[in-house]
């Protein structure tokens, strides 16, 4: 890891910066438009608070949690906070991560969602992505795969994820609403899981 | 007493409930809303309901009535703040319409009544037919 938690975090920024717009135009499909709008909003604010030199993996997270719960107004505050949250107790003290890990991080994440948001796999969320994620994570991890190469997998699958949520009715959250017509839009929390994951990823990679 | 806490997107509804059920019980001085963002959008604000919370609560107790989307999300992480930082408060979040079970709330509040009757009495206002 170069740069510690602190750039790993500006990354996965920067990237829900980069694509607020997009996020925002799927949202406006089968949502109320602003997840683009809360996810950057919640992300300067979290920039704001952090400092290149925070180096306690555990500490950053929970600060990132703690802000986005604060900061993005919408349904993907209180999960992403509460997702960085788990992983943050689960890190602490902490300034590098292990593969395993990651393993433990990404199931953290998956389980502080399930809490909050007590959606299961299949009704076109997040979880649609990162859950399918965390698995093929945990198998590359298993084959004795390195962290890049797992990340590599789990955002392919993350990505095949979010294709997922195209053929899929939302039962969750205000594209519930729309029932059937909410087929064919993919589901914008997968589509900010992906472009989370990828940031993770192209952070291992030194991009 | 029982504090009330209003929590809406919009900080304008939050602070018409509590004045609305302000006017069904002028003693009661905890009727306390967290509406919107800090910067005036709309949102809800894990943080500010914290907050909220904690000024409603005289050791009583507090009674959460909230409104549509990510507000119940944010009381429930507003509750888990709150026991992380190791406060003893006991505030639940009320299965109700955020104006009738508002009034309802605090009309029993007012009247000396705990958390569990004030819990019921907004969810009772669930059933109310207005037709």
């Amino acid at each position: 890891m170069q740069g510690g938690i602190y750039k790993c975090l500006s990354l996965i920024s920067e990237r829900i910066n980069d694509n607020k717009d997009f996020l925002t135009e799927l949202d406006r499909e089968i949502g109320d438009s602003d997840h683009g709008i809360n996810m950057a909003r919640g992300f300067s604010a979290v920039m704001e608070k952090l400092s290149p030199d925070d180096s306690d993996i555990g500490a950053v997270l929970k600060k990132t949690g703690m802000t986005l719960l604060s900061k993005v107004g919408g349904a993907s505050g209180p999960l992403y906070g509460t997702a960085y949250m788990e992983a943050g107790k689960l890190t602490a003290g902490k300034t590098e991560l292990s593969a395993d890990d990651m393993k433990a991080v990404f199931e953290a994440a998956i389980a502080g969602i399930q809490k909050r948001g007590k959606a299961v796999k299949g009704e076109k969320t997040m979880l649609d992505a990162l859950i399918p994620a965390s698995e093929s994570y945990s198998s590359k991890i298993a084959e004795g795969s390195d962290i890049v190469t797992a990340l590599d997998a789990a955002c392919q699958s993350a990505k095949e994820g979010v294709e997922y949520t195209k053929t899929i009715i939302a039962t969750k959250g205000r594209a519930s609403y729309l029932g059937e017509r909410s087929i064919g839009h993919q589901d914008p929390g997968a589509t900010s899981t992906l472009i989370t994951l990828e940031a993770i990823r192209d952070y291992f990679k030194g991009a | 007493m029982v504090g009330i806490v209003i929590v809406s997107h919009s900080w304008k509804i939050a602070e018409g409930v509590c004045d609305l059920a302000q006017e069904m019980a002028r003693d009661h001085d905890k009727i306390i809303p967290a509406g919107g963002l800090e910067d005036g959008s709309t949102g809800t604000d894990a943080q500010r309901i914290a907050d909220a919370i904690v000024e409603a609560d005289t050791g009583d107790g507090v009674v959460i009535l909230a409104d549509i989307g990510s507000a119940i999300m944010s009381a429930e992480s507003a509750i888990e703040i709150l026991e992380e930082e190791g406060r003893n408060i006991n505030a639940v979040i009320a299965d109700a319409p955020i104006v009738e079970g508002a009034v309802c709330a605090v009309v029993e509040a007012a009247g000396g009544g705990t958390v569990d009757s004030v819990l019921a009495s907004a969810e009772e206002s669930r059933e109310a037919s207005k037709l």
